[in-house]
């Protein structure tokens, strides 16, 4: 769970509008006022929010000693994360895997969202029960959420394994955590169990806003269950599905708890885990004496790149719904 | 036509089946797990290695006491409840006051203000750990809770403004100029009347912050660093080294850190499923 993960969710929280006389107060207090109710959180944000945010952008370009910060270096530490061994090597692995991350979870998680949404719309009987326990897992620590799969796809001990055997399959029993082959597939599925609530919640809110008129003019039409959905409800659940793309790709390359828990802090076996997350982490808490300069340069490569990759992403989806109208 | 028709609905209802079978199906593989972890940290390890997947015979709550007494789950339960609670009060205390004032007036200013609490939303502050971490060193707060609790409030201030101001905005305007005339002052149209109109607001806003904050495993991992400061999620990390042969603890382990969320899902699931949906459903 991420800020931008609630961005999306005030709206409904909103109380209806009222038609009486509401709202913004004419006569505004004095500023002594004012700056009494705003200041408090004003400068908790700003000194622990926003103003280190910023010192990230500066700070790259400065040389650090351990907690002191040196001289100006122009863009060394930039030059230095794509060249210094082991980083050279790590920092591409890591950002590959996290591709990886979310082009698995798109395909995985937020399909099986959108299917179960489906179902859940067009059955009705146990939706309230299905949609509470698929989202169940998602209040859920990641880090705990991947110790508990940890568990159970334990080699010797795991019951995933020994259900495997139990019911003749025991050829596809296997160290899944130990081998760098499933590794990484048994991550993304390990946060698809504890995140599909998510997108299927939206799914679902989105086939509601869909008015039953245009589904009956359909069916007179002779669609069938198969026709309505491709041509009428997925269009219509594309902005929902721009919202979703964009929160599991930012969700996704912020991905540390589940990984550390289920591969460590170094995404075992042998980096087939990394993640940029845990790199971050590395470079700046495990790292050298000049730690500090370049884990500031890898957040601003990893904020422009997270935040424009986001901005792009919901241009294309606007563009595509204007197409639609 | 009429050959059509009894076609259709034979494959409606093997649709439906189908349908079920599928729902049940996935809701087995979200409930399974979780129930393992509940039973099997009511068997003794030794029995567990030997059927992973079995109800216990003999129920027992040892495992409970040995995650709660000796891997210091008692330290780190009351760590994280502390900086939770203490983090979730001071950020809905100051963006009540905030988002009061920037949802019923309008003042020279007032609207950059909201879109500057707003940008928060969007912001990965995970990113910004290098000058933060320095920033607390020059504090003295590296290692202390307090530093974490003032962290963890700012992250919680942008979504608790952008919710109770847009409830504040909504409540009707007679109240507060029933009390002025009165001789009330802001504040106390502001604590008195104003404040008790938003109770749903303040608990979704309250359920919305702590979750999160409970659950981090970044932040108490860079900024706290004895061991009898850690929460529950830094805690764990150490546990599953030190007490990896002993699966009963550790299964209970699991289950000590995720009641309290257990509890908040029980009481607030409307409100959790609606904070998800919102802005899409009606």
């Amino acid at each position: 769970m991420t800020v931008s993960d609630t961005a999306v969710s005030a709206d409904k929280i909103r109380p209806k509008r009222r038609k009486r006389h509401t709202g913004v107060g004419s006569g505004a207090p004095s500023w002594g006022v004012i700056l009494l109710f705003i200041l408090p959180a004003f400068l908790l944000y700003t000194t622990f929010m926003v103003w280190p945010l910023f010192q990230s952008l500066y700070f790259s370009f400065f040389e650090f000693k351990g907690l002191a910060r040196g001289g100006f270096v122009g863009l060394r530490n930039f030059h230095e994360l794509f060249t210094r061994y082991p980083l050279n090597e790590q920092l591409p692995q890591a950002f590959l895997h996290n591709v990886y991350f979310f082009i698995g979870t798109m395909l995985i998680q937020n399909t099986l969202g959108l299917l179960f949404a489906k179902l859940l719309y067009t059955s009705r009987f146990g939706k309230r029960f299905f949609q509470t326990v698929y989202t169940m897992p998602y209040l859920i620590s990641a880090l705990v959420v991947g110790y508990l799969w940890s568990l159970m796809l334990n080699p010797l001990f795991g019951p995933v394994n020994q259900v495997l055997k139990a019911i003749g399959l025991g050829a596809l029993a296997k160290p899944w955590l130990g081998d760098p082959a499933t590794a990484l597939p048994a991550i993304i599925l390990a946060n698809a169990w504890q995140w599909v609530g998510f997108p299927m919640l939206l799914f679902s809110a989105g086939l509601a806003n869909i008015t039953d008129d245009l589904r009956e003019a359909a069916r007179i039409d002779g669609a069938t269950g198969w026709q309505l959905f491709r041509r009428i409800e997925f269009p219509l659940l594309l902005p929902v599905i721009g919202i979703v793309t964009v929160l599991t790709f930012i969700g996704n390359f912020n991905a540390f708890g589940i990984v550390w828990a289920m591969g460590g802090v170094n995404g075992e076996p042998a980096g087939a885990t990394d993640v940029l997350g845990l790199v971050f982490y590395r470079t700046a808490f495990r790292g050298g004496v000049d730690a500090f300069g370049l884990a500031s340069a890898l957040a601003v490569l990893m904020f422009i790149f997270i935040f424009g990759v986001s901005m792009v992403m919901l241009r294309y989806f606007r563009h595509l719904e204007e197409n639609l109208t | 036509m009429s050959r059509h028709t009894s076609s259709s609905s034979r494959r409606f209802s093997l649709a439906d089946i189908g349908i079920n079978v599928l729902l049940w199906g996935y809701a087995a593989i979200v409930l399974i797990p979780l129930l393992l972890v509940v039973s099997n940290s009511l068997r003794p390890t030794r029995e567990i290695f030997k059927h992973p997947v079995a109800l216990p015979t003999h129920p027992s709550f040892d495992s409970f006491i040995e995650a709660w007494e000796k891997a210091n789950f008692n330290v780190y339960f009351v760590n994280s409840l502390m900086i939770t609670v203490a983090a979730v009060v001071l950020a809905t205390a100051v963006a009540a006051l905030a988002g009061y004032m920037l949802g019923r007036y309008k003042f020279r200013g007032s609207i950059l203000l909201s879109a500057y609490f707003l940008a928060g939303l969007m912001l990965p502050f995970r990113l910004a750990i290098v000058p933060l971490f320095l920033l607390l060193n020059d504090m003295g707060l590296i290692d202390n809770r307090m530093g974490l609790i003032l962290v963890y409030a700012a992250t919680g201030i942008p979504f608790s403004i952008f919710i109770l101001s847009s409830f504040f905005r909504q409540l009707p305007q007679e109240l507060s100029e029933a009390a002025r005339i009165d001789g009330a002052n802001e504040f106390t149209i502001f604590g008195r009347i104003m404040l008790p109109l938003v109770r749903p607001a303040l608990a979704t806003v309250i359920v919305f912050q702590f979750v999160p904050l409970w659950n981090d495993f970044f932040f108490p991992l860079v900024l706290l660093r004895s061991t009898d400061k850690w929460t529950l999620p830094v805690g764990m990390t150490r546990f599953f080294g030190e007490f990896q042969a002993d699966w009963s603890t550790l299964f209970a382990g699991l289950i000590i850190t995720t009641l309290p969320l257990v509890i908040i899902f029980l009481l607030a699931t409307k409100q959790i499923i609606a904070g998800l949906t919102a802005g899409i459903g009606k």
